[in-house]
């Protein structure tokens, strides 16, 4: 590459290089004692991912490649890198008072969080199986400590560890799945793995055995059946704004990759995958919606409904093209924030002895707290998918790609199993609100965890009003036409 | 069938390396006199009695610290050998790109070594 090359590959990433170097900067101001440290973090994490934002919008006026073509900035791309600047920015604001009264606000919770946002920057611009892998343990790597960070719980401990253990299999079952895609078609750029798919056809065994491992590994990350055995218990132990952060952003960047490598990578070949991803679908949906019906820690029970979550999504993978990556994009979008917003209002609930995880813990807050239990009462309403909050919508559009490609049992199925899920956000709204209270609430509110509670509401409820315009970003923002472009520029 | 084939230089790499590991054992056994009595079998055979289980004790987590260290830079030391051979090939841009790589590792060198990881006396 000549000189020129470098400089442009360096303007096109540099949002990511800015995250990068913001991060090593956090980890020496950590270093520095002081009492106001702690506010001094997040304002500077949070002006980090500004000036990255600020840089990706500049740079979202046209796609464009660098790298040789591994690394590309296009509509796609720039999406998903908003819903994780977003997440990130409301997982800091609601961090602030937790980390405090747990006993953590030290050291490189921010550095990490800030590592993890890269890593997950790079999967999402990665269009080369290797850069995806490597933006991958990047992220993967960051929770694995985030999820451990109360060092003197061992509930933390186990699911650092068990994060740590199953995440490194799954890796190591992707990268097997990658060295045999390489194997069979002598190439790791998803551009070329896909002219090599439709020129010699049919994929023989050995391919379909790649994506078997490759679907494993991928099915791990996002979390679904039969593959979710850690989400309860990391979802559970590590701290609660981590457990945003992990339910959104990662999942989100999780998504990224397998609509990038499913439907651009791997679409000749999608007679060979279809199947196993619709029974992966069915299966995550049912099990998550039944199994949260019967917890009573809140952690465990979102994260049993992000399971559930997940398969509606995977569902938008069922249906393709255009329509199903921009209901899939929508949908990660939309459940970002109420799931940030519920997540939020948990962390709310703990303050001082009460630990607020329990399902009990909301019994009566409507009495004491109708302004916030209304607030949670459109978050829980949301994720149950009813109307006109934006969890209906994100639901609605992947039913629709999946009626508009004639999978209408699926759909069926898919609405029946979101009504079983709704009894189990309903009970909570029935606790808040038909209980009498039984203790005093003192509710853990800090201007910031306000601030990240009436965000992520206001982006719950306002895409609810105006679905159409967000669905149109998420349908202009499709990689449908970088497969060409990649193919006219990368040299 | 072709794909295969080019895979043959592997399978007889992996070949190889599976049939002289079982000469190597197999001629063992064959020319060795076997002669085993209790003390020879006993863990350590250098003339001291071993106390204790070997995972009696706790390791210091600086071990661990330091070993970690240690990997990093023997990673660095992989790197750069490579590429201080083919440095004359890869003109002035991979030569800063190598600094790039070495910045990063200094980075987390210097705060190891602020946060005192480096300190044996606490």
């Amino acid at each position: 590459m000549d000189q020129q090359a470098i400089i442009r590959s360096i303007i096109v990433s540099s949002p990511e290089i800015i995250v990068i170097l913001g991060a090593c900067l956090l980890l020496f101001v950590a270093l520095m004692k002081n009492k106001h440290q702690m506010t001094i973090l997040t304002g500077l994490s949070l002006a980090i991912i500004l000036l990255a934002a600020t840089v990706t919008a500049v740079l979202s006026s046209a796609p464009q490649s660098a790298y040789g073509g591994i690394f590309v900035v296009d509509g796609f791309a720039n999406f998903f890198k908003a819903v994780f600047y977003l997440a990130t920015a409301l997982t800091l604001l609601m961090s602030g008072r937790y980390v405090v009264e747990e006993g953590i606000a030290e050291g490189e919770y921010h550095a990490l969080i800030l590592f993890a946002l890269s890593g997950m920057m790079i999967m999402a611009s990665g269009r080369d199986l290797l850069v995806i892998y490597m933006g991958l343990e990047l992220q993967a790597l960051s929770f694995y400590v985030l999820a451990g960070y109360l060092r003197r719980d061992p509930k933390s401990n186990e699911a650092a560890l068990k994060y740590v253990i199953l995440g490194a299999v799954s890796s190591g079952i992707f990268l097997y799945g990658l060295s045999l895609v390489y194997g069979l078609t002598g190439t790791t750029e998803l551009t070329g793995i896909a002219v090599a798919l439709s020129a010699n056809e049919p994929p023989g065994l050995a391919f379909a055995l790649a994506i078997l491992f490759l679907i494993t590994g991928l099915v791990f990350k996002v979390g679904a059946v039969p593959f979710h055995m850690w989400v309860p218990d990391v979802y559970e132990g590590a701290p609660t704004p981590i457990t945003a952060y992990l339910s959104v952003a990662s999942k989100a960047a999780a998504f990224a990759i397998v609509l990038r490598i499913f439907l651009d990578a791997l679409a000749p070949a999608a007679d060979i995958w279809i199947d196993a991803i619709i029974a992966i679908a069915v299966l995550t949906m049912a099990l998550g919606s039944f199994v949260a019906l019967v917890q009573s820690n809140i952690k465990r029970m979102l994260a049993y409904s992000s399971i559930s979550h997940a398969g509606f999504a995977l569902l938008g993978i069922v249906a393709g093209g255009p329509d199903g990556v921009a209901s899939v994009m929508l949908y990660l979008l939309i459940y970002a924030f109420m799931n940030l917003g519920i997540f939020a209002v948990v962390v709310m609930m703990r303050s001082g002895e009460v630990r607020g995880d329990q399902i009990e813990d909301f019994t009566g807050l409507a009495t004491d707290h109708p302004v916030w239990a209304l607030l949670t009462l459109i978050f829980l309403f949301s994720l149950a998918g009813i109307p006109p909050t934006a969890g209906f919508f994100a639901k609605f559009y992947i039913l629709m790609a999946l009626v508009q490609e004639g999978y209408v049992a699926l759909a069926v199925i898919a609405v029946l199993l979101s009504a079983v899920a709704a009894f189990f956000y309903i009970r909570i709204v029935m606790l808040m609100y038909m209980s009498p209270p039984t203790r005093r609430f003192d509710l853990a509110l800090t201007p910031s965890l306000r601030l990240a509670l009436i965000v992520a509401g206001v982006g719950t409820i306002g895409i609810g009003l105006a679905p159409g315009w967000f669905l149109d970003q998420a349908l202009g923002a499709g990689f449908a036409e970088t497969l060409a472009f990649a193919g006219g520029v990368s040299p | 069938m072709l794909m295969l084939l080019d895979y043959l230089p592997i399978f007889l790499m992996v070949a190889a390396a599976i049939g002289l590991c079982l000469f190597i054992l197999a001629a063992g056994s064959l020319l060795r006199p076997s002669n085993p009595y209790p003390e020879k079998n006993r863990p350590y055979e250098c003339g001291v009695d071993h106390t204790g289980e070997a995972s009696g004790g706790l390791f210091r987590v600086h071990y661990f610290v330091v070993a970690i260290l240690f990997v990093v830079f023997d990673v660095e030391a992989m790197f750069l050998f490579p590429w201080a051979v083919v440095l004359q090939d890869i003109g002035f841009i991979g030569y800063l790109e190598m600094f790039v790589f070495i910045f990063l590792l200094l980075v987390g060198f210097a705060y190891a070594w602020i946060k005192g990881a480096l300190e044996w006396e606490s």
